[in-house]
């Protein structure tokens, strides 16, 4: 079986989003997909803190403390960007304006349910940013994770153990095995890592899959 | 005459008492007041309630007003951060409340505020231990979250530009909560980069106008952009 890395796993939440989508890239590992976008599409990103339309890192010595993203990384802007105050970008997210939002995910529940913001422990500060907003809001929220915990356990769950970011609300979920739709009867499986078969990967998520007729 | 320009920052904060609730904006860096928050941690108030979208950075800004001991609540979305070790330590010592609301919800809470709304319903946090003991309500094929309005005292915003009137224009992302918080506190300070006569702001670039601001101090910038 041959593993996806974390640069492959952005390379295939890439490959998915259209030509014309708004996109809003969560903090940490999504933020990678921004790297892979085709560049023959326009794919116009969004932050939470106050801008569309950013483009790639800012060359070294060219960075502007008061153009940042979400993630308070130093960013550019595209020809065409534009600014404009919180109450207005999560009114965007909300509204549902946003076509995706790519989030990383603690586990992700069979009905869809996403948990991302707290492990549940008693004395962790929780912070939870704009997660529930984006989860609630984006028209598809994709979701980009490992599949498995490090002690081998699968992330897809029954039920989430952890607190919640939102209820029903994932649409997709792209992990280093597979990628995964969340639909009203069930996950379907749409695409499998070179070498590993169906049955294997049932096994080891552990909660029932069904298989896409086209998949592999 | 109207001229809300004021000629510190010092006496910009004077009359902050103890207890006030204080609306503090930025996001990360980009558009944080730090001399407005030099000024009040100089100033002395104590018991203060701050909202902010973090919980402050590193030993300056918001994380040194915690570091002193002047904030007994913080009501803010975001406190856990690699180098937010002033606000941890002083929850983590049970000496600050916090009450934790999404961004979104924040960031519109603080807009209700500034726009007399009495509450509002929102989807977001539903069915999460954030919506735990909130009144829901079922609106079409969704559920929402009854939420209500922050108000504040001050707010301690940064700008770019501003006129006597106190009409401010913004720089990039540094914008973020500065309009919102502007219009939801009784007496809005802002610090900007540059004042200029009546007139040479072009009404359209005006992003807060004036009559949310109640005081402008200039403050040059010393530190050189990145």
């Amino acid at each position: 079986m041959k593993k996806l890395d974390r640069n492959q796993i952005a390379a295939r939440v890439a490959r998915d989003i259209p030509d014309g989508a708004y996109v809003n890239l969560g903090i940490g590992l999504p933020t990678l997909v921004a790297d892979h976008l085709p560049k023959d599409r326009e794919i116009v990103l969004h932050s939470e803190n106050g801008v569309l339309g950013i483009g790639p890192r800012p060359a070294k010595g060219m960075e502007d403390e008061d153009l940042i993203n979400a993630g308070k990384e130093p960013v550019t802007m595209l020809k065409g960007g534009a600014f404009f105050h919180h109450a207005d970008s999560f009114g965007m997210i909300r509204g549902r304006h946003l076509d995706y939002c790519v989030l990383g995910a603690f586990q992700v529940s069979v009905a869809g349910d996403l948990a991302n913001w707290h492990t549940g422990t008693p004395d962790a500060i929780p912070a939870v940013g704009g997660a529930m907003d984006l989860a609630v809001g984006a028209k598809n929220v994709l979701v980009m994770m490992e599949h498995l915990t490090k002690e081998g356990k699968s992330k897809i769950v029954e039920r989430c153990t952890y607190p919640l970011t939102g209820a029903r609300c994932v649409n997709r979920v792209y992990t280093d095995l597979a990628v995964i739709d969340v639909k009203p009867d069930g996950l379907h499986v749409v695409d499998i890592v070179e070498g590993l078969s169906f049955e294997e990967l049932q096994r080891l998520s552990g909660v029932p899959l069904r298989r896409l007729a086209t998949a592999a | 005459m109207i001229d809300k320009f004021i000629a510190s920052a010092a006496a910009a904060l004077a009359d902050v008492p103890d207890g006030a609730t204080v609306m503090i904006g930025g996001f990360g860096n980009a558009g944080m007041p730090a001399e407005l928050i030099d000024a009040l941690i100089a100033q002395g108030a104590k018991n203060l309630t701050v909202v902010n979208n973090n919980a402050g950075n590193a030993d300056a800004g918001l994380a040194a007003l915690i570091g002193a001991k002047r904030v007994k609540r913080i009501i803010c979305s975001f406190p856990r951060q690699t180098d937010s070790w002033h606000f941890d330590k002083a929850y983590r010592a049970g000496e600050l409340e916090l009450e934790l609301v999404p961004q979104g919800t924040l960031a519109e809470r603080i807009r209700a505020a500034g726009a007399g709304i009495g509450a509002f319903y929102t989807p977001t946090a539903f069915g999460t231990r954030l919506a735990e003991g909130k009144e829901t309500r079922r609106f079409g094929d969704r559920d929402y979250v009854l939420e209500t309005p922050i108000h504040a005292d001050y707010a301690l915003i940064k700008a770019d530009r501003a006129d006597r009137w106190g009409n401010l224009t913004y720089r990039m992302t540094a914008r973020n909560f500065g309009p919102i918080m502007a219009a939801a506190a009784k007496c809005t300070v802002a610090q900007v980069r540059e004042t200029v006569a009546l007139g040479e702001l072009d009404p359209e670039e005006v992003v807060t106008p004036g009559i949310f601001v109640k005081r402008v101090v200039r403050i040059a910038p010393l530190r050189k952009v990145a």
